[in-house]
C-alpha cells in the first residue's frame, strides 16, 4: 500500500485525463484566480509591512481622533482579507466545483482502467 | 523581549494580585469535568486508524472550522497578543495580522488540494509521487519540530497563567503545574483521539471568542463605544508609565510601531514572512482538513476559520489597548506572568474575581486543547509515517490498529518531552516561541507543500533537500540569535554565543527552503513515476479517490 506499484494499467487513465480539455481548462481556471490574488495579497501584506517597519512616522499620521493611518491601514488588512475569502468561495462554487464533479463522477463510473486504492 | 522588560521585570517584585484561588480552580475543574464527559462519549466510537487519526471524517466544515479556530486561538494568541498590545501597542497588532493573512494561504493554495490527495498526515501528501521512504521520513521529523515549538509555547504560557492564578510562584511550584497540565492532556489524547479532541477544541473556541467578545463590548461600553476615546486612555496611562519613561517616549508612542520592534525593524519584516508562510505549513492545522468528508467541506471550514479568527484578533486589539488603558503596563510586567497576564488582569479590573476565574480558566483551556491538537498530530506522523510506511514498509501496517498501538504510546512521549520542555521555557514569551515555530513551518513544510502540488517536475531530491535545509537553516540560526544567548531576555542566561543578528530566522531561512528544492529539483533526473503524478494532480483537482466519511 505505501511502495508504489509498477504503473502499467493504469497509466493511461489519469494521463488521458490530464492531457484532456475539461482538465486543463479546469486547471487554468483555478491557477487563473488563484495565482494573481495571492500575488496581490502577499504585495499587499508586505508593503504595510513594510510600512510599519521603516516609515513609522507616516504610520502615526493621525486621520481622525486618535485612529491614526497604521491602525487603518492595519484594518484594512482585515478587509482585504474577508473579501478575498468571500470571492475565492464565490468563485470555486460556481467556476470549478461544477466541472470538478462532472470529472470526477465521470471516473467513479468508469475507472481510470481499474482505479487504484487509497494510498497513504 | 525588549531591554524594557527585562529592568521591569527583575526590579519589580511581583505583586500580589486580588484573587480567588478556590474559585478559579472550581471553575477550572468544571471545564476538565465537562470535557472529560464530551471525550468519553467521542470514544466509543474510536475502532479504525480513521476513526482515531482524523475522526472518521465526519465532522462538517462549520464544526471544523470551529476546531480549527480552537487549534489556531492558542496561548500565544489570546495572552500573547493582548499583553504584546497592552505593552508595546501598535507592534503587538502586527502579529495578529500575519496570524490571520496566513489564512490566504491555507485557503487559496493548500487546504483543499491537501484534503483531496491525503489520508492522515501531511506526509501523504508530499510523498504521493515522490519515494516513500525520505520524503515521509522528511516530512515526519520536520512535524515532530514544528510541533515541538508549538508545545513549548503553551507550555510556557500555562505555567505563566497557573502563576498569576494561584498565586503559585517559583519554578518548582510552576514545573508541577505545567506536568499536570501534561497529563490531564494525555488522557484527552490517549482517551478521546481526534473526535474527542476535535469537540475539545470546539467547546474552547465557543468560551474563548464568548469570553473575549464579552470582554470587548464592557471595554467599549465603558469608554462610550468611542474607539478613539479608548486610545486616549491608553495613551494617557502609557504616557505616566515607567515602562515610557524607561524607553524615553511620549504616551502617544503605544499608537504608533516601533516600541516592539523599532530598535531593528529588519527582525520585524523577518516575523512577518514567518507569520504569513507558516500557517499554511502547520501541520496540526493541516491534520484538520482530514477530519471533514470532502475538499469543499474543508474550503468551508477555512472560511468559517477566517471569519472566526479575524473577529477574535479585532477583540484583541480592543483587549490589548482596554489592557494598557485600564491596568497599565507598569501592573502588568509586574504581574506574575509578566507580559501574558495583560488579558487576566483586563478581566479582573473588569469583573473581579469571578471574571479573572472565567478568562483564566478559558485561558487555561485554550492551552489545554492545543495542547492536545499538537500531540495528536506528533504523535500521528511518528505512527503513520516513521514507523507504518518507513519501518514497517510493505507490511500492510499502514492504517492498521497496531499502528494506532503505536500513536498512542507516541502520545505518552510527547508528553514527557512537552512536561519537560515548557518547565525549561518558563517565562517565555508565548506569541515569540510560537513565531519560531511558525519560521521552522514556513522554512521546511511550505516549499514543499506548494512545489508538490503545484509543479510537475518537482522531485524526491528537491523535497528532501528543502525540508532538511530549511529546517536547519532555521534551527542552526535559531540556536545562534540572540533569543537563545545574549538577548535581553536569552533562553540561556550568562553565556553569549549569538551571531545572527535577529531573533526570527524567517527572511534567511524560508528563502533558504524555496531554493534548496529549485537547485535539488533542477540538478536531478525526473526519475519520478509520471503516472503518480497525472494521478496527484486529477486526484486534488477533483477529489476522485478521495477518503470519504466512515460509516459510524
Amino acid at each position: 500500500m505505501s511502495d508504489h506499484p509498477p504503473a502499467a494499467g493504469r497509466e493511461t487513465g489519469f494521463a488521458s485525463v490530464v492531457r484532456s480539455e475539461r482538465f486543463t481548462e479546469l486547471k487554468s481556471r483555478h491557477r487563473r484566480f488563484v495565482f494573481p490574488l495571492a500575488v496581490f495579497f502577499l504585495i499587499w501584506y508586505f508593503l504595510y509591512v513594510l510600512l510599519a517597519a521603516f516609515a513609522r512616522d507616516l504610520m502615526a499620521t493621525p486621520v481622525f481622533g486618535n485612529v491614526n493611518l497604521g491602525l487603518l491601514l492595519g484594518l484594512g488588512q482585515f478587509v482585504t482579507t474577508f473579501a478575498i475569502t468571500m470571492a475565492y468561495v464565490a468563485f470555486a462554487n460556481r467556476r470549478l466545483d461544477p466541472v470538478a464533479t462532472e470529472i470526477r463522477e465521470e471516473l467513479e463510473r468508469t475507472g481510470p482502467n481499474a482505479a487504484p486504492e487509497v494510498r497513504g | 523581549m525588549s531591554a524594557v522588560h527585562a529592568l521591569a521585570r527583575t526590579a519589580a517584585t511581583p505583586t500580589p494580585v486580588e484573587n480567588n484561588p478556590v474559585l478559579n480552580i472550581a471553575i477550572f475543574l468544571a471545564f476538565v469535568v465537562v470535557t472529560l464527559v464530551i471525550v468519553f462519549r467521542a470514544s466509543r466510537n474510536n475502532r479504525t486508524a480513521a476513526d482515531y487519526y482524523a475522526a472518521g471524517r465526519s465532522f462538517t466544515g462549520p464544526q471544523n472550522g470551529i476546531a480549527i479556530s480552537g487549534d489556531y486561538l492558542s496561548a500565544a494568541s489570546f495572552l500573547g497578543i493582548c499583553g504584546a498590545i497592552a505593552v508595546n501597542g501598535y507592534d503587538g497588532f502586527l502579529y495578529s495580522i500575519g496570524f490571520l493573512v496566513a489564512w490566504l494561504v491555507a485557503l487559496l493554495l493548500v487546504a483543499e488540494l491537501m484534503r483531496n490527495t491525503g489520508r492522515f498526515t501531511m506526509a501523504d501528501v508530499l510523498s504521493f509521487r515522490l519515494k516513500q521512504g525520505p520524503v515521509r521520513t522528511a516530512a515526519a521529523i520536520t512535524t515532530l519540530v514544528v510541533c515541538f515549538f508549538y508545545l513549548l509555547a503553551q507550555m510556557a504560557g500555562a505555567g505563566g497563567l497557573v502563576a498569576l492564578l494561584l498565586g503559585i510562584s517559583g519554578p518548582v511550584n510552576v514545573g508541577i503545574v505545567i506536568a499536570v497540565v501534561g497529563i490531564l492532556m494525555i488522557f484527552y489524547v490517549l482517551i478521546g483521539g481526534m473526535k474527542g479532541t476535535t469537540w475539545v477544541q470546539i467547546v474552547k473556541a465557543v468560551l474563548l471568542v464568548g469570553g473575549a467578545a464579552v470582554m470587548t463590548v464592557w471595554v467599549l461600553a465603558i469608554n462610550g463605544f468611542d474607539l478613539s476615546a479608548l486610545l486616549q486612555r491608553a495613551v494617557d496611562t502609557f504616557g505616566a508609565s515607567q515602562k515610557a519613561q524607561d524607553a524615553g517616549v511620549s504616551g502617544a508612542a503605544i499608537l504608533a510601531p516601533g516600541l516592539q520592534f523599532g530598535a531593528n525593524p529588519l527582525d520585524f519584516v523577518s516575523l512577518a514572512l514567518a507569520l504569513v508562510l507558516g500557517t499554511a505549513g502547520l501541520p496540526h492545522v493541516l491534520m484538520r482538513f482530514y477530519t471533514v468528508p470532502t475538499a469543499k467541506e474543508a474550503r468551508r471550514s477555512v472560511v468559517w476559520a477566517i471569519w472566526i479568527i479575524g473577529v477574535f484578533y479585532l477583540f484583541t486589539l480592543v483587549l490589548g489597548y482596554g489592557a494598557a488603558a485600564l491596568v497599565g503596563p507598569d501592573a502588568i510586567l509586574a504581574a506574575p506572568g509578566g507580559v501574558n497576564s495583560a488579558a487576566p488582569l483586563l478581566a479582573l479590573q473588569l469583573g473581579g474575581p469571578v471574571l479573572l476565574g472565567i478568562i483564566s480558566a478559558v485561558a487555561f483551556a485554550t492551552i489545554l486543547a492545543v495542547v492536545a491538537g499538537l500531540t495528536i498530530t506528533a504523535a500521528t506522523s511518528f505512527a503513520h509515517d516513521i514507523y507504518a510506511n518507513v519501518l514497517k514498509r510493505g507490511t500492510g501496517a499502514s492504517g492498521s490498529l497496531d499502528e494506532v498501538k503505536v500513536a498512542r504510546r507516541t502520545v505518552v512521549v510527547i508528553g514527557v518531552v512537552a512536561i519537560i520542555g515548557g518547565i525549561v521555557a518558563q517565562g517565555q514569551n508565548v506569541a515569540f516561541l510560537v513565531a519560531l515555530a511558525f519560521a521552522v513551518a514556513a522554512s521546511a513544510n511550505l516549499p514543499t507543500i506548494l512545489f508538490s502540488l503545484f509543479w510537475r517536475r518537482f522531485t524526491t531530491r528537491g523535497a528532501v533537500w528543502s525540508m532538511y535545509a530549511g529546517l536547519g537553516s532555521a534551527l542552526i540560526l535559531i540556536v545562534f540569535s540572540p533569543a537563545v544567548s545574549g538577548g535581553p531576555t536569552p533562553m540561556i542566561a550568562g553565556v553569549d554565543f549569538h551571531w545572527f543578528p535577529l531573533s526570527n530566522p524567517g527572511i534567511v531561512s524560508i528563502p533558504i527552503g524555496f531554493l534548496a528544492a529549485i537547485v535539488g529539483t533542477l540538478t536531478s533526473r525526473p526519475t519520478e513515476d509520471p503516472a503518480l503524478r497525472d494521478e496527484m494532480e486529477v486526484r486534488s483537482m477533483t477529489g476522485y479517490g478521495a477518503e470519504k466519511a466512515s460509516g459510524h
